[in-house]
């Protein structure tokens, strides 16, 4: 039973971290309405810039904020270029120019820093921690005390603040906003920017985990089930959703895995979110939609 | 001057309904046709033929399958690489398990299998629109390549999930050369977008745009929204599981799942949004443009910079050139280059007296 | 008078009908009748629940309570695919054509249920497929002729201006040859001259096919002139049914639609 346990703790840790990721997508959705494809190359390009700049020998802490800094150019040069010439497009564009976008980011970021794959440490310990008979890496342990912290930060300022407000009218009607005379531009801007900090953050814990490499924008594709289970508007759904599928995942690996050969965290939570789907459409923290005609 | 309507007048519904009803357009689908089966084969060496032609012929098709579904039904998917996985795997046992089958019997099993995978997964769209429905796509995407590798049967368990095509022999005749394989992949290319061109200008065509644009409506006049999509994952995968099966046999020969991945998936959806959603022409020039433009990045890269260039920097630029590519296209014209062919055509019809 | 436009016995009758979202009444225990072959029109303030009131009859919103009698035939439940095969049509207050086909196309939309080929045929474009697409573009041609929409057949409906749009609108409800037409706003936001054009259309249809119609309308002097009978809402409620002239005297109309001193 502690095995079931250990195994548990171990895929809610990881599915903190997947909240993580998964948040970068809902903040970006609630401003523009769309889901950015980019958000994993994001997290590879600020994980490379950043661990670049350190092997450099920048300071940390300065590399940090220049990487933040990079990130907030970005942004605005995303909002820029991407996003305002695609206003009142159908979303579904706006989908596919955020492909375009991650091809764009990858293609970059390794062309600027190579394409060969960074250690990173962060100075957090790797240590196992012993409780009872159970084995749980203090690693783990800290990488989701801090992606707790910034998710709860996160989720105070956009439902607790005027930008969190404009927000929501924004993906609710780009014209409609503009003319209530929400600045447009600036929230774009903004949130992508945080976007992109949160990006960087998701890029150094998941970088100093599993090392800073191009794999690092799968870890995007770990979060896209998050979003349909939990809603691609709802922050708690985010969190929740992030929990439920990391512990899932794990469960199932260790459980269902060996009498399939193995190797299901790659589908399994799809799966799973489709299902749950199937049952429920409007997702776990979503509201029911009607269609007027 | 040439291409105009002028003094063309249709005196029946039938010659207005043709599938080209602008003679300009029938004679000019004749000459490309005439061009790609007499002169192209007479004039290109077997490293056009085999390794730039017959690729893009196949990720034209693979392009076209995805039309039907995303740019004719409206349906965003992210697994068409998967549906390719399915033919290719298909049609190789079939070969394997039942010896002696015709081959284009096998292609067509191999395309109805992937048609049958392609209504599974199409299943959620019945109920999940939009981004909700692409991220849905992805699970076929993973599933089925993982599917592939883990269960050996797939590959006649092969140490690694490798297949390798059989020969391609149809009453006796090997197609074993470049220019023999290229006659085949044309042959069947054009037999589907004929067939492709029928649907989209007929009742099952309108039914998906019509779902499309507005599914309430659609409901409200009498189409089953659900037999409508999955008809369109149906089609959209069986023509993906044909070129997967063209892409194993007359193209690579030995291929495993990893060979239709998630880029294979996304490479096919830049076709058809560089080319043009929901037009047949459109996924053939995006193919075109999307299999050309590597080579193009690469001898110009060449020619700028000799052989100095790293490899894996060129292969990040490819990356920068695409992605850069595909928000120029959404931007300036969300339709397609297949859009700018018509609006060209538009202007010549009126040419020179535009008012 | 021609003889089909005979009004005959009720063809249509909703029963009881309630409808609301979330907390919302939208409808509360509405009934009335539609007589075959006359123009019912259903008035009332915005919000009084008159497009619920459509959408419940063919489908699109299902009633928690009550049920529809369509000849007859008593349906608890109404789904919007099964109310075409039922041959009830329908135009919306927001146009919801097919805005990336055609004109032509939209209209081809209209006649889905009387393909009888099978898609293999389709793709082929032989034997049933061809004389099928060939009469019914007959067919919308006669519609487009009588609709007047002749010059732009082939261009795509976005690009249409308003009124035009709503004119397809109805040739791809007309197109499915429908016992009962219900038409929601039909001359909204149009100018006199296109009102007139509408009215003449919705008339001709009713005269020569003896459609039976239901529809919403705002404009008083066109609900007087074209309608049989006519239906009063306001806050999900009947509060009134009757002929034009019944419902001109009525006071608690009067009293919706001015507002009573308090």
């Amino acid at each position: 039973m502690s095995f079931f346990f250990e195994v548990l703790i171990g895929g809610l840790l990881a599915g903190v971290m997947y909240s993580l990721v998964a948040l970068g997508f809902v903040l970006i959705f609630k401003a523009s309405g769309v889901l950015n494809f980019a958000q994993g190359s994001m997290v590879l390009f600020a994980a490379l810039t950043f661990v670049s700049l350190t092997e450099r020998g920048i300071n940390f802490w300065l590399a940090l904020l220049a990487t933040l800094a990079i990130m907030v150019v970005l942004a605005i040069l995303t909002e820029r270029i991407v996003l305002r010439p695609l206003v009142n497009q159908p979303a579904i564009t706006l989908f596919m120019a955020t492909i375009g976008l991650s091809f764009l980011l990858e293609g970059l970021a390794q062309g600027l820093w190579g394409s060969q794959p960074h250690g990173l440490n962060l100075g957090i310990p790797d240590d196992v921690l012993v409780i009872g008979d159970m084995f749980i890496s203090t690693f783990d342990l800290y990488a989701a005390g801090i992606a707790a912290v910034l998710v709860g930060a996160l989720a105070v300022f956009f439902n607790k603040t005027r930008v969190g407000r404009a927000l929501r009218a924004v993906a609710d009607d780009h014209q409609a906003a503009l003319a209530v005379g929400i600045p447009l531009k600036h929230i774009w801007a903004i949130v992508w920017a945080v976007a992109g900090f949160v990006a960087l953050v998701a890029g150094l814990l998941w970088g100093a985990r599993q090392g800073v490499q191009f794999a690092l924008t799968l870890v995007a594709l770990k979060a896209l089930p998050v979003l349909i289970l939990g809603g691609f508007t709802s922050v708690p759904g985010a969190i929740v959703g992030g929990l439920i599928i990391g512990a899932s995942e794990k469960l199932a690996e260790v459980y269902i895995g060996p009498y399939v050969g193995g190797g299901i965290e790659n589908w399994f939570p799809y799966m799973l979110a489709l299902m749950f789907l199937l049952i429920r459409p409007e997702g776990l923290f979503g509201e029911v939609h009607i269609d007027r005609v | 001057m040439i291409y105009r309507e002028c003094g063309q007048f249709k005196t029946s519904y039938g010659s207005d309904q043709a599938i080209f009803p602008i003679p300009q357009d029938r004679w000019g689908v004749m000459l490309a046709l005439l061009i790609a089966f007499m002169v192209i084969p007479a004039i290109a060496n077997e490293y056009w033929l085999g390794v730039i032609l017959t690729p893009f012929l196949i990720l034209a098709l693979a392009a076209l399958g995805l039309n039907i579904l995303t740019g004719y039904c409206g349906q965003l998917s992210l697994g068409s690489a998967a549906f390719m996985a399915v033919g290719a795997f298909a049609a190789y046992n079939f070969e394997l398990r039942l010896p002696g089958i015709p081959l284009l019997l096998d292609f067509v099993l191999a395309g109805l299998v992937a048609a049958g995978v392609g209504i599974i997964f199409g299943i959620p769209s019945l109920r999940i629109k939009g981004f909700y429905l692409a991220v849905a796509t992805l699970a076929a995407q993973f599933f089925i390549e993982w599917s592939l590798t883990k269960f050996g049967w797939f590959s006649n368990y092969s140490s690694s999930g490798v297949i390798t095509a059989q020969k391609m022999v149809i009453l006796g005749y090997d197609f074993d050369t470049p220019l023999r394989k290229y006659l085949l992949v044309l042959s069947i290319v054009s037999v589907l977008a004929l067939m492709a061109k029928n649907l989209v200008r007929s009742e099952t065509g309108r039914a998906w745009m019509a779902v499309r644009d507005m599914d309430v409506a659609a409901e409200v006049i009498g189409i089953r929204i659900m037999k409508t999509k999955l008809m369109a994952f149906a089609v959209s995968s069986f023509y993906c599981g044909v070129a997967g099966a063209l892409w194993a046999f007359a193209y690579l020969g030995t291929v495993d799942a990893q060979t239709f991945d998630l880029h294979r998936s996304f490479q096919i959806l830049f076709m058809i949004i560089v080319g043009g959603m929901g037009s047949i022409l459109g996924s053939f020039i995006g193919a075109a443009f999307i299999v050309l433009m590597p080579i193009f990045i690469n001898l110009s890269a060449h020619a700028l910079f000799g052989n100095a260039i790293r490899p894996d920097l060129l292969s990040n630029m490819e990356l920068i050139v695409f992605g850069g590519l595909i928000i120029f296209f959404l931007i300036v014209e969300p339709l397609g280059l297949a859009r700018l062919w018509q609006i060209a055509k538009e202007k010549l019809r009126l040419w020179p007296f535009p008012h | 008078m021609n003889p089909k436009r005979t009004i005959g016995d009720v063809i249509l009758e909703v029963e009881d009908i309630a409808l609301s979202f979330g907390g919302v009444r939208a409808l509360s225990h509405v009934s009335f009748g539609v007589r075959e072959h006359e123009i019912c029109s259903i008035i009332g303030p915005n919000g009084a629940g008159k497009s619920s009131m459509l959408n419940v009859i063919n489908g699109v919103y299902h009633p928690q309570h009550g049920h529809l009698v369509y000849r007859g035939k008593r349906i608890r439940r109404m789904h919007a695919h099964k109310s075409a095969r039922y041959g009830i049509a329908r135009t919306f207050q927001n146009i919801a054509l097919f805005k990336g086909m055609s004109a032509l196309d939209n209209i081809l939309t209209g006649r889905n249920l009387m393909i009888k080929s099978t898609f293999i045929e389709q793709a082929f474009y032989w034997g049933r497929a061809r004389s099928e697409e060939i009469a019914h573009r007959r067919r919308v041609e006669e519609i487009v002729d009588f609709l007047e929409i002749e010059s732009v057949r082939k261009v795509p409906v976005g690009r249409l201006p308003y009124g035009l749009q709503k004119r397809v609108e109805l040739g791809r409800a007309l197109a499915a040859e429908p016992q009962v037409l219900l038409l929601d706003e039909p001359m909204a936001g149009m100018n006199v001259e296109e009102k007139e054009d509408m009215c003449r259309f919705i008339l001709d249809v009713n005269d020569e096919f003896g459609t039976t119609m239901v529809l919403i309308e705002h404009d008083m002097g066109v609900v007087m002139d074209l309608s049989d009978h006519v239906v009063v809402l306001d806050y999900g409620r009947k509060i009134a049914d009757g002929t034009p002239e019944e419902i001109r005297d009525n006071q608690q109309v009067i009293d919706a639609y001015l507002g009573v001193a308090a």
